[in-house]
């Protein structure tokens, strides 16, 4: 029998597959960060793929801004109900109604989700909490390890990360850190949507074509909903968009598109001349550094 | 044009590289050029360049921003880590380590080259084959890098001259020979103006080899599985004792090397028992036969005890089981290492207790000599406390790289990092704060290479130096 070059989306899976296993066998509780954003969608399909037969041995967090998209909610719950999954919430709204964070002026809510993203890290005592970031997002990802420690604080410190070499993985910990895992730390945008059409995974379906009356705010196409848009002078208009991101609805651009596959989407976003955080995330244009800086601060 | 793109894309294969090299090479503008010319910057990064090289002063838009990181780094004009950068082509996606070169950060290149199957070293075409570029072969070598290239940079500051370039090929391919490096490919190249990068350049007409992303394109991505051993570190055990599955027993994990069969003869390590293969299960579907890199679940036709951290082999192979580890080590911690230390060493998926039990050479990488001493076995005599002097020749501090041997606390099986890339590693982590302090191969490396060759280096040294 013939042995043939793994194609790189078999490698991609087989790391991130590798990558949960170390973690369900070093870890006591494990966490995996659940938006109902693509991201987090595939490595949910990477853990079910990994402990089958078994159930996925991780719990469910999302980190809800109160700013939903409607559909991206119905199907986080759809989903937790197939797979009779455990979903805890750690709610913005819930944070700022007993004080410990304050509304911004621009009433964005994505900077906001890192107190309630580490008091639920912390009130259900995980100890390895897998986000969906990849290094091909941004620059302060670029130097994210797989297996990124944070102090008691939740804080990354990029001179205090611990070489990675080969694939021994280093978890150890003390009390109170906590370990933040990346498996799709070697992934692009595109192999992303690639392998969701390799393994067909169903989507929310904002991430396609679709009619929407959008206004715009800072050139960007947003939704309006009961976060607040749109204001006084913003003008409703009905534009075929489609979503690369699902967030906070206040600074998620949608972009005109017609793409209704995930095929039109792979030949749109190879195409693309922007970056999916450059496109539709308000918060990520604020500075060359703002990751950088929210990193530090125990962000995703 | 969405069908011919999942087309080639089926077939697309990854191949892991680093580079080597310093900013005063061109790296990060190499680095820069390969993104740009296989359009892997999209436009609002290269806005953000633009924006960047105004604010510093304006000029010709610096492709070196590209591979800019951290404000902490712009801000002192250096690079603390290494940063992973994404191309890729029609037939082949790239994940590069991109790994600073200075001295100081012999941690990085170490970290980068673990994992990379090709690595570029990078000379300025005006200073030829210089201490650091032998230092950046050597720890290719060291970490066992299957291939080479010495991207022969800034060659439109020496008028693209071709006896310049075979003169620093020669130089080179002599120098990697020695260090056992027979995978070494030369490119002359201009990684500001592109010459050779991506496109061929019209300026060397002399020569007639592949542009640098050529050669990527073409290189092995692995070693053909069929021609390795099997080895299959066990990460978990799958029991889902459920309805459907009351008595399945799978064992997880992602083959390191070579090929596993349904029926094959297997013996887990360390214990030694041995069972048979009797299926090969995936989320897709069982499978007949599968080979490295893959990760799958392996079921035996015995009811072995088997848990997270045994190694399964093939049956009747000769794997070394031991309590004693020899190997080099490169340390990564800022705290030197101490002579009788308890440490955690972790090899593959196991973690056990162990003992410095003795340093006894250290390369020094900046002359590539080894100096070696006669361990003090602090086996039964523990000298912890010997602090009399700051360079003690039996600690390693950052950056050093040198043979030690570590008592474990149990055997486990002990594979030679030179024929078993994949399982020969090991870490040495610090039990108190989980902190990793070494990297390490098992076995004979590079290092004990340059120990026998140590005299002829002696007498080049003194011709050198005109005695």
């Amino acid at each position: 029998m013939s042995v043939t070059t793994p194609t790189q989306l078999d490698v991609l899976e087989s790391e991130a597959i590798h990558v949960m296993r170390e973690v369900a066998g070093e870890f006591e509780r494990p966490v995996l960060l659940f938006s109902g954003g693509k991201d987090s969608i595939v490595m949910l399909h990477l853990a079910r793929k990994a402990f089958w037969p078994a159930p996925v041995p991780f719990t469910l967090m999302h980190v809800d801004t109160g700013h939903n998209f409607p559909e991206v909610i119905a199907y986080r719950d759809a989903v937790v109900e197939r797979y009779g999954l455990r979903l805890v919430v750690a709610s913005v709204q819930d944070a700022i109604d007993d004080g410990r964070v304050v509304e911004r002026a621009d009433g964005s809510r994505n900077p906001l989700q890192t107190v309630p993203l580490l008091d639920g890290i912390t009130s259900h005592r995980f100890d390895a909490v897998f986000g969906g970031g990849r290094r091909d997002e941004e620059k302060a990802r670029a130097k994210e390890r797989m297996f990124s420690l944070r102090d008691e604080f939740g804080q990354w410190d990029p001179r205090r990360q611990r070489p990675e070499l080969w694939d021994l993985y280093n978890g150890r910990h003390k009390l109170g850190e906590h370990v933040r895992v990346f498996p799709l730390s070697n992934w692009t945008e595109l192999d992303v949507w690639r392998y969701i059409e390799r393994e067909d995974i169903a989507l929310p379906d904002i991430y396609y074509s679709h009619e929407r009356e959008v206004f715009l705010r800072d050139g960007m196409w947003l939704s309006p909903g009961d976060w607040g848009g749109p204001r006084a002078g913003e003008q409703l208009e009905t534009r075929t968009v489609r979503y690369r991101t699902v967030g906070d609805m206040s600074c998620t651009g949608a972009v005109e598109s017609v793409a209704s596959t995930v095929a039109d989407v792979i030949a749109e976003v190879g195409a693309s001349r922007l970056t999916e955080r450059g496109a539709t995330r308000a918060d990520d244009r604020a500075s060359e550094a703002a990751m950088e800086d929210r990193k530090r601060e125990g962000y995703f | 044009m969405g069908t011919a793109d999942s087309t080639n894309h089926a077939q697309r294969d990854l191949l892991r590289l680093a580079t080597a090299g310093s900013v005063d090479d061109g790296k990060s503008t190499l680095i820069g050029r390969m993104l740009y010319d296989t359009k892997s910057v999209l436009a609002d990064q290269l806005s953000a360049v633009e924006a960047a090289t105004a604010a510093r002063g304006g000029g010709q838009v610096d492709l070196a921003l590209l591979t800019d990181g951290l404000r902490a780094e712009r801000e002192q004009g250096i690079t603390i880590d290494v940063a992973y950068r994404y191309f890729s082509t029609a037939t082949r996606a790239f994940v590069l380590a991109d790994t600073p070169g200075h001295v100081q950060y012999t941690r990085n290149m170490v970290t980068g080259a673990s994992t990379a199957e090709l690595a570029i070293v990078l000379v300025d075409a005006r200073k030829g084959v210089l201490e650091q570029t032998r230092r950046h072969a050597t720890i290719t070598a060291l970490l066992g890098v299957p291939h080479v290239v010495l991207a022969v940079n800034k060659m439109d500051l020496v008028g693209f001259d071709q006896t310049t370039f075979e003169a620093i090929a020669a130089d080179f391919s002599e120098y990697a020979a020695g260090l056992g490096l027979t995978d070494v490919v030369a490119v002359p190249l201009s990684a500001l103006d592109g010459d050779n990068v991506v496109d061929p350049s019209t300026r060397t007409p002399w020569y007639s080899g592949p542009t640098l992303l050529e050669h990527l394109e073409a290189v092995p991505v692995l070693r053909d599985p069929r021609t390795e051993d099997f080895r299959f570190p066990v990460q978990v055990v799958i029991r889902p004792r459920n309805a459907e599955h009351p008595d399945y027993r799978g064992y997880a994990g992602r083959i390191a090397s070579g090929v596993v069969r349904v029926g094959d003869e297997v013996t887990v390590l360390p214990s030694g028992k041995s069972s048979t293969v009797v299926g090969i299960d995936t989320f897709d579907g069982p499978l007949e036969e599968a080979h490295a890199p893959l990760s799958v679940t392996l079921r035996l036709a015995d009811d072995v005890d088997i848990s997270r951290g045994d190694l399964i082999v093939p049956g009747g192979s000769e794997t070394v089981v031991g309590q004693d580890l020899d190997g080099t080590v490169c340390w990564l911690a800022e705290r030197r290492s101490v002579l009788g230390q308890r440490v955690l060493v972790r090899v593959g998926t196991r973690t056990v207790r162990a003992l410095l039990r003795e340093v006894n050479a250290r390369l020094d990488v900046e002359n590539l000599t080894v100096e070696q001493w006669h361990g003090v076995d602090t086996l039964h005599a523990v000298d912890a406390t010997d602090t009399s002097s700051d360079a003690s020749p039996q600690a390693l501090g950052l950056n050093a790289i040198g043979r030690v041997r570590l008592r474990l606390a149990e055997p486990i099986a002990l594979d030679d990092y030179a024929s078993h890339r994949r399982t020969g590693g090991f870490l040495v982590v610090d039990p108190a704060d989980g902190a990793t302090l070494a990297a390490g191969m098992i076995g004979p490396t590079l290092l004990d290479r340059l120990v026998v060759e140590a005299p002829a280096d002696e007498t080049d040294w003194l011709a050198g130096a005109g005695i």
